[in-house]
Parts: C-alpha cells; structure tokens; sequence
C-alpha cells in the first residue's frame, strides 16, 4: 500500500439557496477517490457551513493516485427527495507526489457546476504520505516532474535532454455513449470531465514510465491534447521531452535573476560531468525496454539508413490508405507549386524570366516528374552523408556530425518540444519541417490497443525525421503536433525546425572536451545558428546562399524559417514584428473518402499561398527571418482555413532583404501601368516605413567584404508531395530566380491584384504598442512587472450568399485585424507595452462560423530607460542573487502566500461567521474587528511583505503564456496544471446570449486555475496555455454548450525588488512559515 | 425542500435530441433564426480591466449604444485611431462584465472574497465607491420617504425633476432601499456598521447615514417652505441628531439601533416643557438670555419681542417627537417657527448663534431647574440643526 492520500473538509462560503422556503441550504460534501467514498455530516441551515470534518483516509497504490482526480461534490440534504448536487471540485493530486513540488494543498476551490458554473467555494486540505516503493515491476511513475514550460525551467538545470516522449490513450466519449440519452446533461457532462481527467492522469503516468526507462526525471514542454472525434471516441494524446534535471539550489554562485529570459540562460550553467547523484536520487527502475536506453558504448554503427528503411516502409503499414501525405519544407521557401494550371494563381515569377540565364531553366515552371518518394529521401539523406561531409567543412565538422549523430539516432524519433535551449545547444538550424496527413476516423473498437492512431502519429513522425534529414539535421526542435477535426475527416500535423544540435547535451559524459571547444570556436554564438547545416554543393532544395554577414566564414540562407524561439545570444537589428498569413479555400461539400480526397488535393495549394504570404509580408517589413512560426490549418463542412502566425526579425547575420517588385502583364494600357506603378510606390513606402517602425538599420557593409554571393543563380524550391498510398510521386517544381534583391510580384488577374491590397492592408500596431509571438520581443528588454493575460474569442458568420476565395479571405483578413485592433484598443492604457506570445487558434464550428480565441500577455515596458542602462542592474543583481543563499530566498514568498491560505483559516473568524448567519449579525463587522485583535492576523500584517494582498482576502494569482515573470525570480515549481472544464446552459439568452455565456465561462476558468495554484501555495501560473475551446450552440433551443482545456506550471515567484529588502528580515521571519502550516492543520 | 428547480427543464430521454448528436450535430441543420446574428465577441483578462469612462456610462444608466455614441463625442476615435465597431465591441465587453460584477457590488465584503475576478483592491474600492455615490437632488428628493415600491414607482418623476436617468434613479433607490434594510436592525453608530457592511468611505458612509435616519424618521422634507434646504443641510441635521441624541452617543452598546432616536430620551425631553409652561422660569430665562446679550447682539429689540415665541417652539419641537406624526414635522417646525422669523426680522448668524449658546447655556442658573444635562443635549442638536439650516 504505497500511499496515503488525507482530505479535510473544512468550510464553504457563498453557497446558494438551495431550499427556497427558508433561503437556506443544508448542505454535505462527499468525497470519493477511486471507488471509496466519504461523507461529512449535514451542516444544517447555513450557506456558509463549517464541517471542520476528520480527516479522511484513502489508502490507495501510487499507479491509483498518479490517475485518479480527487472528486469532492457539496450536497443539499433532502429529507423526503433525493439529494440535489450544488456543485464539484476535482483536485489533481499529482503535485503532492514528487519531493520538490508542494507538500499541501489547501484553501478555498470554486464549487462548479456544469449548469450553472460557480456556486460558492469550499475549503479543503489536502495531504498525501507516499512510503517507500518496493515493488520492482510497479506501473507508477511518481517522482518525474511534468513542465508545460518549452525551455530548462529557471530553477533547474539540464544534465541531460534525452529526448522525444509520446504516449497516447483513446476512450469512447461519454457524450456518445447510448446512456446519454437517458441521462441528464449534467450527468453526462460530469462523466465527460472526470474521464478525460482519468486520462490524463494515465498518460501523465505512460509517460512518466517511459522517462523512467529512459533514466530521466523530468519532463519538460510537456503538451497534452484532446482529439473529440464525436462517435469514433476520445484521443488523449500527450508529448514532451524527457530531462534529466537537477535542481539549481546547491550551485547558488549562479541564481538567475532574471528580468529578461536572455539573461537567465546565461546563468545556467553547465556541466560537463553529469552529476552521479542524479540517478541515485531518482528511484531506481528495472528496464523494461533497452531501445531508449542509451549504452555508454562508444562503438555505433552509422546506420543512417536504417531510419530510412522504416522510412519506406511507412506507406505500407500505413491502415488508412484514405490519407495523402503533403509534407513540405524548406528553410527558405521560395515554394513553387508543382502543376501547371497552379500557374495563375503564382505570384512568385522568378527573375530568370526577366533575364535568363540557363537555358536549361528558361521557362519558369520546369515540372520534373522524379523519382519515387522514398528514393528521393534515400538521396537527400545519403547527401548528406559522409560523402557530403568530407567535401565540404574539414574533418571538424564531420567529427561533429558523427558525434551528434550517434547520440541521436539510437532515438526512434531525435525530436525536442523545447523552443528554448541552454546557450551552445543548438548548433545550425536548418529550417522548418512540416508534415500533414488526411484521415478518415473509424470507430476506436478497442481502446486498449490505440494501434491505429500511434500508427497515424508514427508515420507522421517519420516524415518529419526524414525531413530534418533532407536539411542535413539529425534532429528537430521546436517540435508540435495538432490535430483538425471535422465530421468524420481528420487532419493530423507536425511541424518542428530541422536542428543540429550539440551533442554534450545528449549523452551523458562521453564527449572529450577538446572537441567541445572547437565546436565552439567553429561557430560563433551570434550566427553560428544561422549557418546552414546542410552541404551547398548538395544542397537538399535549392537556396540562396552568401556568406554570413556577421562572421563572414559560413553560408547562410537569404531567409530563415523556424518554429523555435529566437535564441538569446543572435544578434538582431531593431524590433521585431507579429506577422500573420490568413486563407480560405472553399471545398465542396462531400462525404468521407471523396472529402478526404479533396481535403488533400487543396492542402498543398495552401500550404504554398500561406508560405508566399509570409515572404511577402516579412519583405514588406524588411525583415529576414520568422520566429516561432505556427501554420494551422482548419478543416470545415465547406472551407478550410490556414492561419500561419510567426515572429519576424531582422537577422544580422543573414542578408538584406530585398524589395519587392510587381510586374504588370498588359504594358500596353496606359492607366494600368499608373496604377502599377502606384501600388509599386505604396508597396516602396511601406517597407520604408516598416523599416523606420521596427528600427532596422543595419550597418551597411560593401560589396566585397561580404564576398561575391555563391555561385547559385537558381533560386528554386520545391514541393514534396505524395499523392496516394499506392503510387507516391514526387513532384518537383523549380522557380529559377536570377535577380538577387528584387522579389517580383506578377500581377496578371484581378486576383493577383487583390492579393497585392491585401498586403497592404495589415495595420502596423498603434504607437506604442509591439507584438509578437514568441516568448520575448526581440529588442526590447527593459520589461516592468505589469503584465495582463487575456484570452479574447470570437465568432463570425461569414455571411455571403455566394461566397468566393477571394471574399472570404478578405473577411476572415479583417476578423483577425479587427480582433488585433480592438486588443490594442483595450490595452491601450498599458502603453508602452508588448504582446507577448499572441496565440490564434481557429475553428471552423458550423457552415458559415469562423471561431477565434486569441491568448497573449501585454507587459508594459519602461520606454525610458536607455537599454545599454539595462545592462549594469543585470550585473549588480547577479553579484547580488550569488551572495544569498537559496534558504534565504524561500522566506519572502513564503510568507506572501502562507498568510493568503491561512487568513480564511483564522478560526475565529470562521466560527463568528457562523454564528452571525444565525444571530442576524452582519459577519463581516464583526469578523474584522475579531481579526484586528488576533493575533495571527498581526503578525501577519507585521510580517507581510505584498502590499498588493493588503486589502484583500483573496491571493493575487498572476497568469501568463510566458515561462518568466519580468522583474520577478521564480524560485519553486509546484506542479503542473491541467484542467478540462464542460459549461452548458439550456437558458442562453437569460446568461446574456453566447457572448454572456462564454465570458462568465472564461472568467470562471481562469478563477478555478487561480484557486488551485493559490491551494498550491504559489502565487503565478507561467506556460499558460488554452489548448481547447470548442464552443457550440443551439439559439433555436436556447442552448450552448463549451468545452475548455487549459494547462500551465504553477509556481512561486518573488520580485526581484523585495529579493533586495530580504537580508534584513530573515531572523523575524523564520519561524513564520511553520507556524502558518500549524494553522492550515487545525 | 424544494430542490434545484433550474434543473426541471431536463427532462430524460430527449438528451440525444437536444443536441442531436445522430447526425444533426447542434442543429447544423436547423436554418438560423432570421435576422438572429450569433456573433460572439468576448475578451477576458485575468486582471479584470474596468475603464472608469464605461463604468461611469453604466453607472449613469446608458444603453450600449447611448455609451458608445458617448464615447465617440468624447472623441476617443481620434486620439485612438480605431474604429466605431472596435469601440462597440469594448463597450459590450465592459457592460457584461459590469453586470456580473453588480451581483457582487450589492454585498460589497463579497466582492473581496469572490475568486471569480481578479481585481486590485484599489479598483475594488472604486468599483464600490462609484456604484454607491448618488446625486444629491436624487437623494433631496427621497429624504424622509419610506423607501418601497410605492416610492420606487415615482421615481419617473424623480427622474424628469433632477435630471438623473431613469436607470441610475431606479439603481440609487436600490441602493439606498439595500443599505436601510441592511442596517435598520443593527445597534451601534450607523455610519459605522454601514462603512464596514458597504465598505464605503466614511463621508459617503455618514450620507447613507443620514438618508437611513431620514427614512426611518420620515421627517417631512419636500414643503415648499423647506425647499431652500440642500441634501447637504439636511445631512448635517441628521449628523447632529443622531451624535447627539441617539443611544450610541451615550452607550456604544446600546440596545436600540441608531437610526431610531431613544425613547427614553424622547420621552424625557416632555420634562424640558417646564421651560415654557412655568411662567417664572420662562421670564427668569429670558432675562438672563436678555441680560448677556445686551449690547452684543444687533437684534436685541426684536429678541426681547420674540423670546418667549421662540422659547416655547424651540422646546414644543422636542416635547412633540414621542409622537411619530409629529416628528415628521421637526424641520417644519423649526422652519416655520424660529427660522422664518428670525429671518423676517433680519438676524444674522451670528446673532442667532449667540442666542442660541447663551439660550442653551441660561437654565444652568434658574432654580428648581434640573433637568440640565438633558437639556443641554437636546440644545446642542438643535443648535447645530439651526445654525446649519439659517440661510436662505
């Protein structure tokens, strides 16, 4: 019996009349763990009710406690009828089962109905007391650390990052289940919640298995998803990378005092003995399986074929011949479309139209039908090769490719959820990978054995690895999947950026260091990602090559896409800028296999558009690389959508960027060509004003200093796209691209023309205002502490009777601008200030409905303050944080959030409370003049070092999609959060309509995250992210109905102003948060 | 008990027709209402953003339209470049978030202790403050009238009278009807359990005070005669009576409430009658009063003329207010009885303040006189009530 998990029931507050003759409730709670269930007794008469109960005890196995929510309901006791439900609390435990996170959970949790959402809260305690695990073939996980965060987290360091961890479990959805009709919404609502709590309490469990077998102790850019795929059933499906972490508290010489991220990865220091204790310190697993296991051996065998292999044998296996595969990559895509009638609708004319240099390329479209896909893959992966190695970069690089290579590919996929690495982590970058597959749901029939799906994500997985090979990487960061679901129709994504990485980070000490350092040497920190990793003479597709501007001795790309972070030590001119790519395509309704047929014919014609909107866009804005680029597509009855958001920056190792031309195709009609010419002069004026906004002005360097560019006057891309299961084909179109700094736009139709408006029509932000969609605004980095998560949602029909591409695009191009302008609208009294890691997400919930939720943090920043004059704070604060030691530190926040979750427990208080409701006296008065004479309220007030808690008896909880705080250190990580909520209403227009309802929705989310993180004893929630809204809704039967998951890490954080203050208190303070916890106890 | 009866509408076996899950998902296939748009439009953050501007609008009782066109004279299009849809848009997110939180700001101690938004304490205290600051005519208006329904259904003209809207007539009677009913059974100073109950700033708190004492009294206010009164007048007169009258002046745990004079003390003041019905004592306090005025005061002659008119109204004002028809006649009477012919015989203040203190300060030296301590109680009210309603 490995655990003993004790529930207190203390209070509730605030609950609703429930008996309408005497305005009062008599209310219970019970409290059910797995199949064991409690009751308090009925506290009679009284809307603020004091149970004070036992303590209950669950003796249960750690597999149970790793999967099971703990499920308090608060009942109205009835006499002659049944009991009626006020409402429930699940409460993930999971935190209380590793050492370092919280040992209590406790204070008040909104009490939540289904129905009729918040209805009062409840105040409970929770303990776990976990002994000692002997049981060698245990299911269990407990102890691996869950990060929702997609970088180290700040108070730990990497010992070793192992890897890509995946899991998957599939259920029947409860919704769809026959007893769903004869059940009421409540009843199936509750069922739904608590089972996709269950599993994700087992595939938090799954996985934390795998990282056990593969000796780690953490996971980090954990990301769970749900796929509601209606009558074939429930898909919980979760990634991560496994870590080994060790925890920053001994090595205090480098605390990060972080007011900028940039600064914090500096600080964490590395290790190039990994630290024995690690292991010791974990609990010992036998190994089940050696694949992910790493032998210490040295000698491998380069088998970079036997990947491949797998590779070709995908298409076989694959279950669901119904799923054309559309992958597409490059790093610099200048994509091309791969069939002639495409022609028109192709914006991007290569220079060598104009003037033509190889006859071999005169016409613009060359299609090469080439060789089959595998083949292909089979060159481009022996390419880069040793054959390529040797050629091109000296026995160094050779060394390091072997070196990483090794590391990686005992790994079935060499893949990373990280966004952001350890400095000298990532090597190259080689640009982004993206795989996309159509399929057909069928009913799951068994659930324990999710075959069908892992094979799904399997093959996907394989083409992204084949991918990232291509681009002479072994591995991929940055890496996502997603899912797009409609009717029976389901698009499976993955996309990441094609890496070389620094294989110190890997494995576990076998690196010599002599190797290391000349790996360091060999790339400069401010470039040496930029650098392309793949062999120029062998170039996988076709780039642009020139000399790097910043060190002058690698190539580089003209432009680089990425889906990672913008690393802390490249170097950037000026600011950086959110660019968006919206489309829509119109699809003919059709049922399964013809849909899914259609669904992929149009994905590469999108995929293709979404990418030349991009270019272009990041050209307007001079600009020459993307950040953090997220290309979702959508699938709907009668559309798809893609929206394609990323953060543009203006690289300085890489070359400017040149303009953008347009090119008319009547030159004969006199007025046409004014136009032209005046839409050349606003496109002109544009990127001359873009480039004074975002303060890009890089230095100009001569002609030859750089060197003559490669000798690559091709510029060609191409599009990899296997039609069928059964006769997979490549494609190959090359756009051959003589001028070097002109980008030219054709405008040869109407449509063409609207495209070049809709270039033009993104509003840059209102002064004052940035934004962006990574983690940090390049540029700027002197951020106050004032920060404002939001989520915003919105709905629109498109209502046009006929609609067309054209029409459509443009409204679902003004919805996303009107949305953007009406956020800067509402923030605008934050000004300066900066979006922060803007988050669209897009559904497709009806005909017609286009559903957008936005999710961003704006943090203020000090527009004042010089940013050379940020540097030497930086400094001081370092002296300063290595001077404290890691005890010190924890007393300030402990004693921000003790007091928080003590001061409702202050027992006095409670009773008096309790009394009034009877005696007629107005609680409140007498409560606080109770609390002004007891002491523990003094000594709060005395030791009390948040003004921001002075007047109020609720904890201030902050939220954010970012993995820091500015301004504050975090200095412990609670746990993960991970909540699935269901809201219904069959009374819409009496909640305010959809908009009343979802709101109240929201808002009520957002308080249970804030109250369990408060419970937690934390006082912020970072890596915040909404990763579900589904709303529906029925007007005619006055009914809606919405579904949200969120996740995030909770932690506590403490300002790095009161960090100053601290050495002075410590003595008065340190008993304080003992006797805090006694009170919690009583 | 009665049970959850929001939940009736759930009725078994129609759940799979409710939402349709056979095919018709939602009602895909159920045409849309016509001219119904479904446009959903919310922004949430987790630091609840109130904009004073559209608090006040509400406050004031505008429709969302009426705030929007508000706004767009106040011209934030231009100073923020947005548009009229952008402003509509934040108007209707701004009203819905005031009326979640409306629930909240009728129990204003929840309003602390909810978690369902999150606000920094000092916008708490505005949210509080403004949602419970009133328009003095309003309030003028509704002194001393028993706060129901009755009431309630005048406020039409209430409203076409002061100028307030209608919706901010309607919501400030509820206001004033929530913190009578709050407070009119508690003991103790009503300012003060009404500060802690409403968590108000004291002044606002001794206005709403003042209005629960008006209310309980129904003192009469609304004669043409007492017209020149203000809110604020009245307010003070309240203040005095009730620091210097009311049980908590004497005992803070009294018995009786604060909003209720005592009616020991009322029943007492019968015994001060003897001031006017002893002959003796009414001419031996006059001399004395007449004795130290002389030479002080500008209206001595017309002062000797009135003493005893004055006398006898300023003690028959207290001698009536056992009996409740009466006590609505208190500012009437004082009115009609002392201040309106001290005026018509030109009094200044200053006069009227002298007389007043020497007036109070005289039955100290008449004998057989013993009801002093009471009696000067009862003259400081007056006084203060006097001096604070002499002017025209």
């Amino acid at each position: 019996m490995p655990g003993k998990l004790k529930v207190k029931i203390v209070a509730g507050r605030h609950l609703p009349v429930m008996d309408r003759a005497s305005d009062l409730t008599d209310a219970f709670v019970e409290v059910k763990f797995g199949n064991t269930t409690f009751k308090t007794d009925v506290y009679p008469k009284s809307l603020n009710p004091q149970w004070n109960s036992e303590w209950f005890k669950f003796e249960v196995d750690d597999e149970e406690l790793q999967d099971e929510p703990l499920q308090i309901t608060v009942l109205d006791h009835d006499t002659y009828s049944a009991n009626d439900a006020i409402g429930k609390v699940y409460i993930d435990i999971d935190p209380l089962l590793y050492s370092e996170a919280a040992t209590v959970i406790s204070g008040w949790f909104p009490i939540y109905d289904t129905i009729h959402g918040i209805r009062g809260e409840i105040n409970v305690v929770v303990k776990v007391d976990l002994f000692n695990d002997l049981n060698r073939f245990r299911q269990s996980s407990c102890g691996v650390k869950f990060f929702c965060t997609t970088s180290i987290p700040k108070c730990y360091r990497a010992v070793i990052i192992h890897g890509f961890v995946e899991e998957l479990v599939v259920n029947e959805d409860p919704e769809y289940q026959w007893i769903d009709r004869i059940r009421t919404p409540r009843a199936s609502n509750e069922a739904r919640q608590r089972l996709i709590s269950l599993m994700s309490g087992e595939l938090q469990r799954k996985i934390g298995l795998k990282v056990l077998e593969m000796r780690g102790n953490a996971v980090v850019g954990y990301l769970q998803c749900f796929d509601l795929e209606g009558e074939s059933g429930l898909v919980v499906r979760a990634i991560g990378t496994a870590c080994t972490l060790d925890k920053l508290s001994n090595t205090s010489a480098f605390l990060p005092a972080c007011n900028s991220p940039s600064k914090e990865m500096k600080e964490i220091p590395f290790n190039e003995d990994p630290n024995p204790n690690t292991y010791s310190s974990g609990p010992s697993t036998p190994l089940k399986n050696q694949t992910y296991s790493f032998s210490p051996s040295k000698s491998y065998s380069r088998q970079s074929s036997s990947s491949d292999t797998d590779l070709s044998l995908t298409p076989k296996t694959a279950p669901s011949p119904q799923g054309p595969r559309i992958f597409l990559f490059p790093s610099s895509p200048t994509l091309s479309c791969d069939s002639p009638h495409l022609k028109k609708s192709c914006l991007l004319l290569s220079g060598s139209s104009i003037k033509p240099l190889h006859s071999s390329h005169v016409s613009p479209v060359v299609l090469r039908k080439s060789v089959s896909f595998t083949e292909e893959l089979l060159l481009a992966a022996s390419g880069m090769g040793s054959g390529s190695a040797g050629k091109e970069g000296g026995p160094f690089k050779t060394l390091l490719r072997q070196q990483t290579q090794s590391a990686l590919e005992q790994r079935e996929f060499p893949f990373f959820t990280l966004t952001t690495f350890p400095p000298g982590f990532l090597v190259h970058v080689g640009g982004v990978v993206s795989a996309r597959s159509v399929k057909l749901l069928d009913r799951i029939h068994n659930p324990d054995e999710p075959e069908t799906r892992d094979a799904w994500w399997a093959e996907i997985r394989q083409e992204i690895k084949s991918h990232a090979k291509a681009l002479g990487c072994h591995a991929v960061v940055g890496y996502s999947e997603s899912t797009s679901i409609c009717e029976e129709v389901c698009i499976l994504s993955a996309s990441g950026t094609a890496a070389v990485l620094n294989p110190r980070f890997l494995q576990d000490g076998t690196m010599e260091g002599c190797l290391e350092q000349r790996i360091e040497e060999a790339s400069p920190p401010g470039c040496g990602f930029c650098h392309i990793p793949y062999d120029e003479l062998n170039m996988p597709f076709p780039a642009h090559l020139t000399y790097c501007y910043n060190c002058r001795k690698q190539k580089v790309p003209d432009v680089l896409f990425t889906t990672i972070d913008l690393p802390v030590e490249a170097i950037v001119v000026g600011k950086g800028c959110l660019i968006q790519a919206r489309l829509c395509r119109l699809k003919k309704k059709a049922q399964a296999e013809a849909n899914a047929t259609s669904i992929s014919n149009l994905l590469p014609f999108m995929e293709y558009e979404v990418h030349t909107q991009l270019m272009n866009k990041l050209k307007l804005r001079g600009m020459n690389a993307l950040f953090g680029l997220r290309i979702q597509i959508t699938v709907g009855e009668n559309m798809l959508m893609g929206l394609a958001s990323a953060t543009g920056v203006y690289l300085a190792a890489l070359p400017t960027p040149g303009g953008i031309q347009i090119a008319g195709k009547t030159p004969n009609d006199g007025t046409y060509e004014q136009h032209i010419s005046h839409m050349q002069k606003k496109i002109n004026d544009t990127i001359a004003k873009n480039k004074e906004l975002y303060e890009i002005n890089p230095p100009e360097l001569p002609e030859e200093i750089i060197g003559s560019p490669i000798p690559e006057p091709r510029q060609r891309s191409r599009l990899l796209r296997s039609q069928s299961e059964s006769s997979d084909e490549v494609t190959e179109l090359d756009l051959s691209h003589g001028k070097k700094d002109a980008f030219v736009l054709e405008i040869d139709d109407t449509d063409a023309m609207e495209d070049v408006h809709s270039l033009l029509t993104d509003v840059p932000p209102p002064s004052g205002f940035y934004s962006c969609n990574t983690e940090i605004m390049p540029g700027i980095n002197n951020w106050t502490p004032e920060i404002q998560m939001f989520t915003a949602v919105r709905v629109s029909r498109l209502s046009n009777i006929n609609p067309t591409n054209q029409t459509l695009n443009k409204n679902f191009n003004d919805l996303c601008e009107n949305l953007l302008k009406s956020l800067y609208f509402k923030l605008r009294s934050m000004v300066p200030c900066c979006l922060c890691h803007v988050n669209f997400t897009v559904a497709l919930p009806e005909d017609e409905l286009v559903q957008i939720a936005v999710t961003a943090v704006a943090i203020t920043y000090d527009k004042n303050q010089a940013l050379q004059a940020n540097k030497a704070p930086t400094e001081k604060s370092q002296q300063r944080a290595s001077t404290d030691n890691e005890e010190q530190l924890q007393f300030p926040l402990e004693l921000c959030s003790d007091p928080l979750s003590a001061q409702p427990f202050s027992p006095a208080k409670e009773v008096l409370e309790g009394a009034s409701s009877h005696s007629g006296i107005p609680a409140a008065q007498r409560a606080t003049s109770l609390e002004k004479a007891s002491p523990l309220a003094e000594g709060y007030l005395r030791h009390r070092s948040v003004p921001s808690c002075t007047n109020s008896t609720v904890s201030v909880v902050k939220m954010t999609p970012l993995s820091f705080l500015p301004g504050a250190k975090i200095t412990k990580y609670l746990g993960i959060i991970n909540m699935f909520f269901i809201r219904e209403t069959t009374s819409l227009r009496e909640e305010g309509g959809v908009s009343g309802f979802l709101h109240a929705f929201i808002a009520e989310v957002f308080a249970m995250v804030r109250a369990h993180v408060a419970a937690l004893g934390g006082n912020a929630v970072v890596s915040y992210i909404m990763k579900q809204c589904v709303f529906m809704e029925n007007p005619n039967k006055n009914q809606a109905q919405c579904l949200i998951n969120v996740s995030g890490d909770a932690v506590i954080f403490v300002r790095e102003s009161e960090l100053e203050m601290l050495p002075v208190q410590p003595s008065t303070a340190a008993p304080q948060p003992t006797s805090s916890a006694g009170d919690v106890t009583t | 008990m009665s049970g959850d009866t929001e939940d009736t509408g759930e009725t078994l076996g129609t759940r799979g027709d409710i939402w349709g899950h056979c095919g018709d998902i939602w009602g895909h296939r159920a045409a849309p209402a016509a001219g119904m748009s479904s446009d959903l439009d919310v922004f949430v953050g987790n630091t609840t953003l109130i904009d004073e501007e559209v608090y006040r609008l509400w406050l004031d009782g505008h429709s969302v339209a009426e705030a929007v066109a508000r706004r767009l004279r106040g011209g934030v299009l231009e100073r923020e470049g947005t548009s009229v849809a952008v402003l509509q848009s934040d108007t209707r997110d701004h009203y819905r978030t005031f009326q979640m939180l409306e629930r909240l700001l009728h129990v204003p101690p929840r309003l602390l202790q909810q978690l369902l938004f999150q606000i920094p304490p000092e916008r708490q205290a505005l949210l509080v403050q403004r949602y419970y600051a009133f328009d003095e005519a309003l309030a003028r208006e509704l002194l001393g009238k028993k706060l129901s329904k009755g009431t309630k259904k005048e406020l039409d003209e209430v409203s076409a009278r002061t100028g307030v809207g209608i919706r901010s007539c309607r919501r400030q009677f509820d206001n004033f009807k929530r913190v009578f009913k709050a407070v009119e059974e508690l003991r103790g100073p009503l300012a003060e359990n009404i500060q802690q109950l409403f968590l108000l700033p004291p002044p606002l708190a001794r206005d709403y005070a003042a209005i629960v004492f008006f209310a309980n009294s129904r003192f009469e206010t609304g004669k043409r005669r007492l017209q020149f009164l203000s809110f604020a007048d009245f307010a003070a007169c309240a203040q005095s009576m009730m620091g210097h009258w009311s049980q908590g002046a004497l005992a803070p745990e009294a018995a009786e409430p604060d909003g209720d004079l005592p009616k020991s003390f009322l029943q007492d003041l019968k015994e001060l009658k003897v001031l006017v019905t002893d002959k003796d004592l009414l001419d031996q306090h006059k001399s004395l009063v007449c004795s130290a005025l002389r030479g002080k005061i500008s209206v001595y002659n017309e002062l000797e003329a009135s003493f005893k008119a004055l006398s006898r109204a300023l003690v028959n004002v207290g001698g009536k207010l056992t009996h409740a028809r009466d006590v609505r006649d208190f500012f009437v009477d004082l009115v009609e009885k002392v201040i309106e012919p001290c005026r018509s015989d030109k009094w200044s203040p200053g006069d009227l303040r002298l007389f007043l203190t020497h007036y109070t300060a005289a039955p100290r030296n008449l004998p057989g006189f013993r009801h002093q301590a009471l009696w000067e109680r009862y003259m400081a009210a007056i006084t203060a009530c006097l001096l604070r309603m002499y002017h025209d």
